[in-house]
């Protein structure tokens, strides 16, 4: 049984910390010459410190969210089926999406006296398109807006955080293909881009494929490739010394070989889950079978609790920085006085409508410049049609006065003519006149 | 079952009955004949194997003819293939098994479906199938064609991911960008992680999957009606097994007692030619033992043919508009032109003829104005 209880082991983490917390308390004491360590005479009963937290989170119930990033039918919804020992309602996923698109459930599971609420996220679609430049986007979208959510309940000025549920991702499995040659291009793409937004555990799916020499090659490919590439994936904590042993040991296994199943096998007397084979059974919870126990192992009953720590403290903290630079805030002004908020508000309040006015402006600006253009445009036509106007007047002018010249030449030469007709037939009629008189001679 | 049972001579016994003798004429020894001068010439066998990395397409191909034909192989990292184009790599070897000589040519095409974009990632594919089928063009239209080399791809085994629920978008372009030009085998790799109930399930959503998509995959000949009983049930269970669903290994293991090929796992040891572990055999039989000249007929007769059809379509258009008589390839007249073609062939020479005319006409003024 997926030994859900042990998330009181989380809540011891918080009792560890708690202890260390009052550790270094003593230590402070010593060196603050005012505040003394005091000795006490009986039994005062503060020491139920970490049971009042661990019962009051408890009552509060815990939120749980995981991401599940691999191509469609490596095994994502069974290996979930598995891990928490349930059936999830899960249609098959068809291979002719547009596009990835990610849907997420939630699901209320409680064991002992334990709640959780879980919310498991799928890619679908992922891995099937021909063109597959885009299929991180979605992802990444999802994930900055989970934590936008956040952000601005955070920011609220009525907020209730206790009350908020935390929709932020805190844990990808990232699903690799059992190819046993190395990572997939598309694996290499979409981890560069999660691993500064998520905690990414890349586990092998569908194990049963690799024998033990081949698997053992194909690992240290892995991570060979990841670290060349300057993937981060979540390295289990070994800070603290409760845990830090066999988190160190685990992280040596990275990236987890798994096998997931929900049928039952019948394997000597005992009845386990597995998958049987013509050639024998892979069961599930068999560590020399696959990495499933190490996963369930680290994922929920060891590191739960410094998941959801890891998303706040550092993925969290980095959007919302970076979000709140692009804003335009900055912890401490020139004079390194710390800025309050309000006077941040208000200053930024200014710079908008600043902005906004100075916009107008330049519409109104930019409207007139227009307006004038168009003018000027209009006039230097107008003066061209009035030029064209003025020289074909003239052209006219011009015309009509070599045609007066013309018509005065012919006017001319007629005369000329009829003078010389004239002056002609004068000559003739006194030619015959001539002639007659020499007849008559 | 081998094909040396197939082809048996069947020259009837000579019974002492002199009347039966006479009848008897002798061309009966013909597929002996036929025997005899293959085995002299020697056989030769294209296949391509296509399909993304780490489908172990090279395991099986080693496991198939019991060879490496793989020694020094790069395999590229993840982030040099996130832009990788596919290539062509052929490997030619000679085998030979009981005085039979085969020349045995693997095309590889390593990169197919490896980079992150894959938009037509398979033209260098079809385009190298194209120019085998070219170039046997231009050698069978050819004057001396006495060893003309065949470079023609007659298979395809085309390697199906078991990770996934059927057909992805790739497989089901690769495969109809590929149906008319070669035969296509598909194949359920590395079918070692499916148990015996998912591989029935997704066999049965892949022959559904072709059919929806309308793809032609090679279809085994119906047999004979005169075949024995036992050959057509085992032809019926061949069709019925397909895509096969395969499993390959270059180690030998001991199990039962035996050296066998096969892969060594914790839980139990995986049986290359365990009929029940996988349908390895039934592939090998099938691809080598029985269908492989079948498949090289088929290339011939079908793929081939219908290339070439084509291309003395397209020459004989192009011609017409040309009117060039480039091409050293004799074009013999389509017995059947479409009937745009035909009108295309009319108005260009009426076309011509109406230049000619004008062309004479300037002639004839030239001279005259000499």
């Amino acid at each position: 049984m997926f030994s859900f209880s042990a998330l009181s082991a989380l809540c011891n983490e918080s009792l560890n910390k708690l202890n260390c917390l009052a550790a270094s308390y003593k230590v402070y004491i010593f060196s603050n010459e005012e505040k003394r360590n005091l000795s006490l005479g009986g039994h005062v009963g503060f020491d139920s410190l970490p049971d009042q937290l661990v019962s009051k989170s408890v009552t509060q119930g815990f939120c749980f969210n995981i991401l599940c990033v691999g191509e469609t039918g490596i095994g994502k919804s069974t290996l979930m089926n598995t891990l928490f020992n349930t059936m999830f309602e899960n249609e098959e996923a068809s291979h002719y999406q547009n596009g990835v698109y990610l849907r997420p459930r939630t699901y209320d599971l409680q064991e002992s006296n334990v709640h959780l609420k879980l919310t498991i996220v799928d890619t679908v679609g992922f891995g099937d398109q021909i063109n597959k430049e885009d299929s991180y986007k979605p992802i990444v979208d999802y994930i900055d807006t989970q934590f936008e959510n956040y952000l601005q309940e955070e920011l609220k000025i009525k907020r209730s955080l206790f009350n908020y549920h935390d929709t932020r991702i805190h844990i990808c499995l990232y699903f690799i293909a059992p190819t046993g040659h190395s990572l997939k291009s598309l694996d290499l793409v979409t981890m560069k881009k999660l691993d500064s937004k998520v905690n990414i555990i890349p586990i092998i799916a569908k194990a049963d494929t690799i024998s033990k020499s081949e698997l053992h090659k194909f690992k240290i490919k892995i991570m060979s490739e990841l670290v060349s590439n300057g993937v981060q994936i979540y390295q289990f904590p070994t800070d603290d010394e409760a845990v830090s042993e066999i988190n160190a040991s685990m992280n040596a296994h990275l990236p987890f070989a798994v096998v997931g199943s929900v049928e039952e096998v019948k394997v000597g007397n005992k009845t386990v889950r597995a998958r049987q084979y013509p050639w024998g059974v892979v069961q599930v919870e068999n560590e020399s079978h696959c990495d499933f126990v190490k996963l369930r192992e680290m994922l929920i009953r060891v590191n739960m609790e410094d998941l959801r720590e890891q998303t706040h403290a550092r993925h969290y903290e980095l959007y919302r920085r970076c979000k709140l630079e692009e804003m335009g805030f900055k912890d401490t002004d020139p004079d390194s006085q710390p800025f309050s908020l309000q006077e941040t508000y208000e200053a930024k309040r200014k710079e908008f409508l600043g902005d906004l006015q100075r916009k107008e402006e330049e519409m109104r600006q930019m409207f007139v410049n227009k307006v004038k253009e168009t003018e000027s445009e209009l006039k230097e036509k107008e003066r061209e049609l009035h030029d064209k106007f003025e020289q074909l007047k003239r052209m006219h002018q011009e015309e009509k006065r070599k045609v007066e010249e013309k018509r005065r030449d012919l006017e001319e030469e007629m005369n000329a003519f009829n003078r010389k007709k004239v002056a002609a037939e004068t000559l003739s009629l006194s030619q015959p006149l001539k002639k007659d008189k020499d007849k008559k001679k | 079952m081998t094909t040396n049972i197939r082809y048996k001579s069947r020259i009837p016994v000579k019974t002492e009955d002199s009347a039966e003798e006479k009848q008897y004429v002798g061309f009966a020894t013909l597929p002996n004949q036929v025997h005899r001068k293959s085995v002299k010439k020697g056989f030769d066998f294209t296949l391509m194997v296509a399909g993304e990395s780490g489908m172990g397409k090279s395991t099986l191909v080693n496991s198939l003819f019991l060879t490496d034909l793989y020694k020094d192989r790069k395999l590229l990292n993840a982030e040099e293939r996130i832009n990788q184009t596919v290539e062509i790599i052929k490997h030619t070897v000679d085998i030979e098994e009981k005085g039979v000589k085969l020349k045995l040519t693997i095309v590889d095409t390593p990169g197919f479906g490896d980079a992150v974009n894959n938009n037509e990632c398979w033209k260098p594919i079809t385009d190298y199938i194209d120019q085998q089928f070219e170039q046997y063009f231009r050698d069978e239209s050819g004057l001396n064609r006495k060893n003309i080399q065949d470079n023609r791809v007659h298979c395809c085994l085309y390697f199906i991911p078991p990770f996934g629920h059927g057909l992805r978008p790739v497989d089901v372009e690769f495969m109809k960008a590929l149906h008319e030009k070669v035969n296509i085998i598909p194949l359920i790799a590395k079918a070692d992680c499916l148990t015996p109930n998912e591989i029935k399930k997704l066999k049965d959503r892949i022959r559904e999957e072709i059919d929806k998509f309308g793809i032609k995959v090679y279809q085994f000949p119906e047999c004979d009606s005169d075949e024995d009983e036992e050959f057509k049930q085992l032809d019926k269970e061949l069709k019925e097994c397909t895509p096969f669903a395969v499993i390959g290994s270059n180690t030998v293991v001991e199990a039962r007692g035996q050296r066998v090929r096969g892969r060594l796992y914790p839980w139990g040891i995986v049986e290359v030619e365990n009929q029940s572990h996988c349908d390895f055999v039934k592939l090998r039989n099938m691809l080598i033992r029985s269908h492989m000249h079948d498949l090289k007929d088929v290339t011939c007769d079908v793929h081939y043919e219908n290339y070439r059809a084509q291309c003395i379509q397209e020459m004989t258009s192009k011609l017409a508009q040309d009117n060039r008589m480039e091409s050293p390839i004799p074009i013999l007249p389509l017995s059947t032109p479409d009937a745009e073609t035909e009108k295309l062939i009319k108005m260009k020479d009426e076309e011509l003829k109406r230049m000619q005319e004008m062309l004479n006409k300037m002639q004839q003024q030239m001279h005259d104005k000499d």
